[in-house]
């Protein structure tokens, strides 16, 4: 006969309500903990997916995720010629805000150096990779985007013309690909309005220089388009994304390129790091306390629970130690109620959060060795948490039954 | 009172109670010398707060005296405050509990509150089933068997105590005011079976009453006031 569970039987209603409390509290757990391994994971998925070598940045920078990084597009064909470089490509990143169907619309464009990279080895999930050069647009299913919506930006209306799957910037906002060029013309928008006025004044600082008064006819260059001034460069990228060929060891290629004065260079792992230690750091670090103290918070109150269903149950406590039961008999009716809860707790929160984790806003990932551990968490508050029922329970007297 | 000593269920001698000390100081017991033979039944009578209850729970082993000696079937088990023997032992196998309130544990069944009694000494579950039906029949509500506590009457829970108190064959049977919930003659009922079963399974019974009607099934009766048990007489 146990008497734990005819206790439970006795009070289904009263257990179901507390399981089903503690289970959304230890869901709550295991959703920080899995946000926190969705934080590193995304932190360093972009990393990962590109699955560049060496990344090429402004000097000193630590982009282009971490911080902006500006580089000319040349860059590209400079590092092409170093020994042991296979590929070299430009790209971009930067993110925008827009607002989309009446609400706020957060992407981190990619800009992918068309034709060469056409963004083939993105997990596309629907729909397909970069077809042409201008005017398409491959989203993130987490942006909310329909293959085949349309979306204007700049200048220009672009079609979505695919979809990956859960690719989202180290921030946590959806990506989206579209060629080098078009990212450029995106973040180097200007209205007609401010281009102009900034022709009046390149028109008005030449003529404040000797060489717009000896050279008038230098007037009509300096108020026409960008490209005809030879003194104004091309837009800039972000980064330089170089692989390596098979055989040659990428910190040897990094050191070469990292001679010249005008770039930083990282490998792969580099990478990853600058995000993880720099970018995500505080955000890591304040979810990894925050499930430090839930867990604490439930131990608390899970050891106050435990207290008032023995409080509950004094009486007969005393009657049992009255007619002469050993104290095992009534510590295993506290523990293995405590044991109970903490495991039905446990499946609760497990079934909750596969339920409910995917609406939530920011990726939660659930790892196995997570599970394991905080199951073992779980299992130790209910052992701890049932001892102050326990120490209650021991100081009770029998004597009591009769007065 | 020509008893020999092993037909002695419980002997006490000197025994003292003194509940909390200094200027709260009560002295619920003093200087308590009782007896009682297997097969007896006794009354414990005495005005309200005289220290019935307190000497019942220093013979059931419940408290510790502050000064005296206590032996249950010849074994000496409390020498002043200091147990000799494990008394949740000794409870749980040689005694029988009734108290004014059944209070039987309200999540398990009637036959489950008599059969907890048996399986808290470690017998097995096929005797203690058989044993806590025998005796739900023995007390009239084996029909009540698979009830709560909850759905049966005052009289109806008194008699699952009582079939818990007998479960496991005590040497001795203490009662306190077991039939003060009760109407007069269901109270005499629980009496005559007190007797029955001291008669029959030859415990010795101690009845704590205030009802003066029953007095005559009991085989002797004790009268308690001030802490002082004052005389011992015979029953009619
Ligand atoms: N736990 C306790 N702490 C302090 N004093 C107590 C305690 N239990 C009983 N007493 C005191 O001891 C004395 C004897 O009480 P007891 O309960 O034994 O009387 P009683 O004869 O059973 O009375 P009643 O007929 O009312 O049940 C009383 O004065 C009571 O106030
Ligand atoms: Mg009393």
């Amino acid at each position: 006969m146990n008497l734990a569970t005819k206790d439970i039987r006795h009070n289904l209603g009263r257990f179901s309500l507390t399981a089903l409390g503690i289970g959304l509290l230890l869901m709550v757990v295991m959703g920080m903990g899995g946000i926190y391994r969705g934080l590193v994971q995304e932190a360093t998925l972009i990393v990962d997916r590109i699955g560049a070598d060496l990344w090429v940045v402004q000097k000193n920078t630590r982009g282009p995720f971490a911080e902006l990084s500006r580089i000319p597009r040349d860059l590209a064909d400079r590092a092409l010629v170093v020994p042991g470089v296979e590929t070299s490509y430009g790209f971009i990143s930067y993110t925008i805000q827009r607002s989309y169907k009446g609400k706020p619309l957060r992407l981190t464009i990619q800009g992918l150096d068309w034709p060469a990279d056409s963004g083939l080895w993105l997990p596309i999930s629907a729909g397909r990779s970069l077809g042409q050069a201008h005017y398409e647009l491959v989203a993130d299913n987490s942006s909310a985007l329909k293959v085949g919506d349309k979306l204007a930006l700049g200048k220009d209306v672009f079609t979505i013309v695919g979809l990956t799957k859960n690719l989202t910037s180290p921030s946590g906002d959806s990506m989206a690909f579209m060629t080098l060029t078009d990212a450029q013309a995106v973040q180097f928008d200007f209205s007609p309005e401010s281009i102009r006025i900034e022709r009046t004044a390149r028109v008005n600082r030449l003529f404040n220089i000797e060489l717009g008064q000896i050279q008038p006819q230098l007037s009509e260059k300096a108020g026409g388009l960008n490209s005809g001034i030879p003194a104004l460069g091309t837009s800039m990228i972000s980064v330089v994304l170089v692989t390596v060929k098979s055989g040659w060891n990428p910190a040897a290629v990094a050191k070469q390129i990292e001679a010249w004065p005008d770039v930083s260079v990282y490998t792969e792992d580099g990478q990853k790091q600058l995000l993880l230690k720099g970018f995500v750091d505080r955000s890591r670090k304040q979810l990894g306390l925050f499930r430090v103290l839930l867990i604490i918070v439930s131990a608390v109150i899970m050891a106050l629970i435990l207290y008032t269903l023995t409080l509950d149950k004094l009486h007969d406590i005393a009657m049992l130690k009255l007619i002469g039961a050993r104290n095992s008999v009534i510590l295993g009716l506290i523990m293995q109620q405590a044991l109970l809860l903490g495991s039905i707790g446990f499946c609760i929160a497990y079934l909750l959060g596969q339920w409910i984790f995917p609406f939530f806003p920011r990726r939660v990932v659930l790892i196995n060795s997570d599970l394991y551990m905080l199951a073992v968490i779980v299992l130790v508050i209910s052992i701890l948490a049932s001892l102050l029922g326990i120490y209650r329970a021991m100081r009770a007297d029998p004597g009591e039954v009769l007065s | 009172m020509n008893q020999s000593h092993d037909n002695l269920a419980l002997q006490a001698v000197g025994l003292t109670k003194i509940y909390g000390s200094g200027h709260t100081e009560v002295i619920a017991v003093r200087d308590v010398a009782v007896e009682v033979c297997k097969g007896e039944i006794v009354a414990l009578l005495g005005p309200s707060g005289a220290g019935k209850t307190t000497l019942l729970t220093l013979l059931g082993l419940i408290r510790p005296p502050n000064t005296g000696q206590i032996s249950i079937d010849g074994i000496l088990v409390f020498n002043n405050h200091q147990a000799q023997v494990d008394i949740r032992r000794f409870r749980r196998q040689k005694f029988g509990f009734v108290f004014q309130k059944a209070n039987l544990i309200p999540f398990l069944t009637a036959v489950e509150n008599v059969r907890l009694a048996m399986e808290i000494d470690d017998q097995p579950v096929r005797t203690s089933r058989r044993r806590a039906m025998e005796l739900l029949e023995y007390l009239g509500v084996a029909e009540r068997a698979q009830n709560l506590p909850s759905m049966l009457s005052g009289g109806e829970q008194q008699r699952v105590a009582v079939a818990r108190a007998l479960a496991n064959r005590p040497s001795l049977i203490l009662a306190d005011e077991p039939t003060a919930a009760l109407d007069s003659v269901r109270g005499r009922q629980v009496m005559e079976l007190f007797r029955k079963v001291a008669h029959e399974q030859n415990a010795g019974v101690i009845v704590v009453t205030h009802d003066h009607r029953a007095l005559d099934v009991f085989d002797r009766t004790l009268e308690m006031e001030d802490g002082i048990l004052r005389q011992q007489q015979k029953g009619n």
